[in-house]
């Protein structure tokens, strides 16, 4: 048994020892996996933090209330009554000011993309009184909030950061009237933060919206709550309405963005890993031709073919592992945090969001590399193997 | 031609090199020829876009509405020399949502005058005209949704619920095509008149308008003077040439879009960077042999000629096929077809890719086939010594 072993460690090191010599095909390889790594990391993790963008501003124990055939925000509409009775639904936290839910207005207004400088579609939301105790995780990171009754709006630091014109103390024009933007918010990186906020009293007129809202968010008492609170509104005679969590709300919104983005990674990542996987069995084919005598030779003093095997995954293991982990750390350096802004087509406005390279995303490139490294080596060593002794001591 | 049979035993030599490095540049291209779909369905729109036409719509976002009213006051604009509306209807088929597409209600004459890339045969035509709960349906989607002529189509909209039960009902009275590959033939189109009736809200106001101008020289000018013509009304407009309008669409897609190509591009180097690398070792290691026709009497050129062919076989073979493939991928339509209506690989690109191709072969090829060119035969004859 320690025989074997050492057999095995001898042949490897020699094999190792050996890689300088074919630096150029050895890199070859390692550039190849490095290049896929990189590519399935950075593909995964746009997709990666548009989730998470959506994921953590979707609280549980928040319920977004649409009309009922609506499937989003703009398509939803409800009006004052309507809000009212379900503001005073079961299930719903109160506070001394009265329950905790706001009535908003969810518009699109053309802003300038600082990226690009062509018009794109920004979300901009009227929101009630109890809007960011509802939410609980925005505040104000510059100036102050808007005054209710005022044309004053704040910014999510997404949206400040995408598209030109939102400093504050800044003023916007959108149709005949002019806001001043009076401060920014952070909402823990979620979708809020690609929106303008106003007071929802405000945005009405503006928008010839009469006394019309399109969602009521509202804080439950607990997670648990959820339940009763909407099927207290599903049977409610007065109202047509449709009851979601935030989280569950947030999750649809993005699903086909997601999907997509997913879908192009993986093919796209799955088409390279091909490309890779031939790049590797070349190279380790011809450090198996290269050394032709050199196995022959070992197996003539008495090597065990399952040396030589290992010897080879080994080696091919370790050039992926190299390529992998130096792939994935470009990958992190480049695309972690990365801001970026595209346009959700389910809420036809813009998404701000950051790239996330997590760590289960760099654990999965790592076991996409050691595959590649197993299934680059394997074939070649096999070959390394059945080497006729005799034949290939006598190879030129 | 005599050469042809060694170039071909040279290739089968090391059959599963050359059979590894096809496979890799093969791949390489089907994510080219996928890559110039993807990003011709991002932009494709503006290659369509009328040199002719405006696109009028709010100020303040395409989400807010114009009186119907304003199509005539846009052709008394000079320049102007015809508008039609058209309004976003989000009609969603069997209440499912993934069940989306573009429905449009529209006036079918001016409609069909000012878009001529929409195809439609006169008696379809005809029949438009006479039935009220006529739609017009592009090919993709009927195809998408195995519709016929004669089919009654009930469409759900969470924007304009029909006063009652807020279902619509439509007939399908023709199917058109598009004058180019780059028409979007995924819209559902219905008639103005049975929608502004049916709608239980908003009646009288439209989502946008296309406008011909007379002379496209002029667009610009003429797209001033319609902004002017509603400056401080409650409805303001902003008038841009199609193209604009299109292209600042696509733009919204913006750092996706760009970030996608960028990677794109990359894998597709570094696969080309491993082959190509892969094909000028195989002749490196062939010194010798080399050596050996110089001293049968090959002249330089023609030894150069032999590497090269060689290489450029090798991509040739796994290049165009590989194109050939993401053709056929592309032609069996849009993945996401609610995202990418317009999903095709135009021929332009097909024409780039091959030049890619022999790019590669010759690359590849070039610096082995000099350095066998300019090989003393004593050295090569020598050099395993």
């Amino acid at each position: 048994m320690f025989n074997w072993l050492s057999q095995i460690v001898a042949v490897t090191l020699f094999n190792v020892r050996t890689i300088p010599e074919r630096k150029g095909a050895a890199f070859t390889a390692a550039v190849g996996i490095s290049g896929v790594v990189a590519v399935f990391v950075g593909v995964l993790s746009i997709a990666e933090g548009f989730r998470a963008a959506m994921r953590v501003s979707g609280a549980d124990d928040v319920a977004v209330v649409l009309r009922s055939s609506a499937d989003n925000e703009m398509t939803s509409g409800l009006s004052r009554e309507e809000t009212r009775l379900i503001a005073d639904a079961p299930g719903i936290a109160r506070t001394a000011d009265g329950p905790l839910a706001s009535a908003e207005l969810f518009v699109i207004i053309n802003l300038p993309k600082r990226s690009t400088g062509s018009d794109a579609n920004v979300p901009f939301r009227g929101v009630g009184q109890a809007s960011m105790k509802v939410r609980g995780d925005v505040r104000i990171t510059e100036g102050r909030s808007f005054d209710s009754g005022r044309n004053e709006v704040i910014v999510g630091a997404g949206a400040a950061r995408a598209f030109s014109g939102l400093e504050v103390g800044r003023k916007i024009r959108i149709g005949q009237t002019e806001w001043d933007v009076v401060g920014t918010f952070v909402g823990g990186g979620g979708a809020a933060e690609s929106e303008i906020w106003t007071d929802a009293a405000v945005l009405q007129p503006a928008y010839h919206r009469g006394d019309s809202f399109q969602s009521v968010y509202a804080k439950l008492v607990s997670v648990s709550a959820f339940q009763q609170f909407k099927d207290s509104l599903t049977t409610n005679p007065q109202l047509k309405v449709k009851a979601l969590r935030q989280s569950e709300f947030l999750s649809e919104q993005s699903s086909m963005l997601t999907t997509f983005i997913e879908k192009i990674g993986v093919f796209i990542a799955a088409m390279m890993a091909l490309g890779a996987l031939f790049g590797a069995l070349n190279t380790m084919y011809s450090a198996v031709a290269a050394r032709t005598r050199e196995i022959a030779t070992l197996r003539a003093l008495g090597f065990g073919s399952t040396p030589v095997i290992l010897s080879v995954m080994f080696e091919s293991l370790t050039l992926a592992l190299i390529g992998g982990v130096a792939g994935a750390a470009a990958a992190y350096f480049a695309f972690d945090g990365f801001k970026a802004a595209t346009i959700n087509w389910q809420t036809f406005s813009q998404i701000a969001f950051a790239f996330s390279v997590t760590p289960q995303l760099l654990a999965n490139a790592i076991i996409l590399t050691v595959v590649l490294g197993l299934l680059g080596g394997l074939f070649p060593a096999i070959r390394a193997a059945r080497l006729p002794i005799a034949a290939a001591l006598r190879e030129t | 031609m005599r050469f042809l049979s060694l170039i071909w035993s040279n290739l089968k030599r090391k059959k599963l090199r050359t059979s590894l490095t096809l496979l890799s540049i093969f791949v390489a291209f089907v994510l080219f020829g996928l890559l110039c779909t993807i990003n011709e369905a991002f932009t494709g729109g503006i290659s369509v876009a009328g040199a002719d036409r405006l696109i009028v719509r709010h100020k303040v976002s395409l989400i807010m509405t114009l009186p119907v009213t304003y199509g005539r006051r846009m052709e008394q604009v000079s320049g102007v020399a015809s508008a039609v509306h058209l309004t976003w209807f989000n009609g969603i088929y069997k209440n499912e949502p993934k069940n989306f597409f573009g429905s449009f209600p529209t006036d079918p004459e001016p409609f069909l005058a000012l878009y001529p890339e929409i195809l439609l045969p006169e008696d379809r035509k005809q029949a438009w005209l006479k039935t009220r709960t006529g739609a017009i349906v592009g090919r993709q989607l009927v195809e998408r949704f195995k519709w016929k002529i004669g089919d009654r189509i009930p469409l759900v909209s969470p924007i304009w619920p029909r006063q009652g039960d807020g279902a619509w009902e439509f007939e399908i009275v023709g199917i058109y095509d598009g004058a180019k590959k780059a028409t979007d033939t995924s819209g559902f189109y219905f008639r103005y008149d049975y929608f502004d009736e049916g709608r239980s809200y908003g009646k009288g106001l439209v989502g946008w308008y296309g406008v011909r101008v007379k002379d496209p020289a002029q667009a610009a000018d003429v797209a001033k003077a319609i902004d002017n013509e509603f400056a401080n009304s409650p409805y303001e407009t902003k008038a841009e040439p199609e193209g604009a309008f299109v292209q600042g669409f696509a733009q919204q897609i913006g750092d996706i879009g760009t970030i996608l190509i960028a990677i794109l591009s990359a894998v597709f180097f570094t696969i080309l960077l491993v082959a190509g690398n892969t094909m000028a070792q195989s002749v490196r290691e062939r010194t010798e042999e080399l050596g050996v026709l110089k001293a049968m009497g090959f002249t330089n050129e023609l030894v150069l000629a032999l590497v090269l062919l060689e290489s450029c076989a090798i991509a040739l073979v796994g290049g165009l096929t590989g194109l050939a493939i993401a053709w056929l991928i592309a032609s069996r339509g849009s993945p996401v077809p609610n995202m990418l209506p317009v999903f095709y690989l135009p021929v332009r690109y097909l024409f780039i890719g091959a030049g890619l191709v022999l790019g590669l072969g010759l690359i590849a090829g070039i610096l082995p086939a000099v350095q066998a060119m300019r090989l003393q035969i004593a050295h090569a004859l020598r050099r395993n010594a």
